[in-house]
């Protein structure tokens, strides 16, 4: 099969299909395709949904995909689930919430497995979402993994972040405020029908007013992200500055509070409108995705000169017989790069 | 990024039985030969199914049928792959299916079909030797 780029952009769902599929499998051909179609990116809403497994990750994104679809927008859905680290495989269950919108061609639904990446996302997920862009999707809506307190990376790539929590949690919104908390522009507290949830939105509430919600500047991600960027950490923010993150209770199963959430969302992303009109928000924004696109562009390349012509070999046999450390191998490694 | 394939699997239960035991043991096995599996849930129609393999772009489809409307899901899926130009997405099966219906369901399009007491070996075997990533 052969991409025709007039029939991705027109949105066709079997060529949008098979790119998805050669971006997630690091085939060649998919690149030479973003290169062309970058241009047509930046036009979706792209909204992340997060938060602990078994939250209602997946059932809100059935809500707020209905609740799209009734506006008339189209919705595209990527659904994170996690590889087995034994076996490489994965099952992959989120659409059995969504499967009521099979049918509908104003609905797109692409699973993905991790394979072996971290932060909740694939390490093409970036790519995945400017291809949808690029493909006209009005709507994206990107659910992670849910596993962890470090599900980070959604933010980068949404305009707004949906942070997912369940009653019951008591103090334990307090000890993780230092992980998923910090990047949510909207939480929700779903399953609201159940015992403790005044408590938790009480406890979120407490946690905003001492400022510690919300999401940190860009280089203080930047810095967790583990690259240095002193240039970077003056005060560009991944939201915008005058944004207070909202709290909404939902029962996503029984379609309660969804207005709200939707509601909520819709606020943030008018500010997040006004924000993208100041030229140093959107260039922070460009920057990340130049940074994220540009570490990968790196790891390829020395993982290429590792791979060639058994270097990898060669640099284990010193350690092996002692006669180098792994510190100077690497900056060896790394100064051959250049003068290849 | 080096390229690294993968086989994606949907495993379907199409119709109305509810009797999903089956398609999770395949399903499961199928993940722990590495490959990664969509997995739809009960109840859904051809429609659906195919759909979701055009959205998801799987290798292959498995629908597991224990209802006895093999004869009608299965061809419907096939053709539905076909109307969709979504030939080149294999589709085999499984459940109880008499010995009578195979061959008629293979004339149909569908490519292997596996009848209770069937290992797991034999279904990865055959979708290794028979699937190739797209």
């Amino acid at each position: 099969m052969k991409l025709e780029i007039d029939k991705l952009l027109a949105r066709d769902v079997r060529s949008g299909a098979r790119l998805l599929r050669w971006i997630d499998d690091g085939v060649a051909e998919a690149r030479a395709v973003l290169k062309v179609i970058w241009q047509h990116t930046g036009r979706a809403r792209v909204i992340g949904i997060t938060g602990n497994p078994g939250a209602g990750k997946s059932t809100l994104t059935d809500q707020l995909i209905g609740r799209f679809r009734e506006r008339g927008l189209s919705v595209a859905v990527v659904a994170v689930d996690p590889s087995s680290p034994f076996s490489g495989g994965a099952i992959l269950g989120d659409r059995i919430r969504m499967q009521e919108h099979a049918n509908d061609e104003g609905v797109f639904i692409r699973s993905f497995a991790t394979r072996g990446h971290l932060g909740g996302l694939t390490h093409t997920t970036t790519d995945v979402v400017h291809a949808l862009d690029a493909m006209g999707w009005e709507v994206i809506l990107v659910e992670t993994v849910g596993v962890g307190q470090d599900e980070v990376e959604v933010q980068r790539l949404a305009q707004t972040t949906l942070v997912v929590l369940t009653p019951g949690m008591g103090d334990e919104v307090q000890a993780i405020k230092a992980g998923i908390l910090e990047i949510a522009d909207v939480f929700v507290v779903n399953k609201a029908d159940r015992e403790g949830a005044d408590r938790t939105v009480r406890e979120l509430e407490q946690m905003l007013e001492m400022g510690k919600g919300g999401r940190p500047s860009l280089g203080e991600l930047m810095h967790h992200g583990g690259l240095k960027a002193s240039d970077l950490e003056q005060a560009d923010r991944a939201s915008p500055d005058e944004w207070v993150p909202e709290i909404v209770k939902t029962v996503a199963s029984r379609n309660e509070g969804i207005d709200e959430l939707v509601a909520a969302i819709d606020a943030h992303a008018e500010v997040y409108a006004k924000a993208c009109q100041a030229p140093e928000f959107i260039r922070a924004r460009l920057r990340q995705e130049f940074l994220e696109i540009y570490r990968r562009a790196l790891f390829a390349r020395g993982w290429s000169y590792l791979m060639h012509e058994d270097h990898l070999q060669q640099i284990v046999d010193r350690m092996l017989d002692r006669s180098s450390d792994p510190y100077t191998l690497a900056e060896q490694a790394v100064r051959a790069l250049g003068s290849r | 990024m080096a390229e690294e394939r993968k086989l994606r699997i949907l495993v379907a239960k199409p119709g109305l039985d509810g009797h999903d035991r089956g398609a999770k043991v395949v399903a499961r096995s199928l993940r722990d030969a590495g490959m990664e599996v969509i997995y739809t849930g009960l109840h859904q129609t051809p429609e659906m199914i195919v759909n979701t393999a055009v959205q998801e772009d799987v290798d292959a489809v498995g629908l597991s049928i224990m209802s006895g409307a093999h004869n009608v899901l299965m061809p419907a899926v096939v053709k539905g792959l076909e109307d969709k130009g979504a030939q080149d997405i294999a589709v085999f099966g499984g459940g109880i299916i008499p010995d009578d219906d195979i061959a008629d369901l293979k004339n149909k399009g569908v490519k292997a079909l596996f009848t209770p007491g069937t290992s797991t070996e034999d279904i990865i075997a055959w979708v290794r030797a028979n699937v190739k990533p797209k």
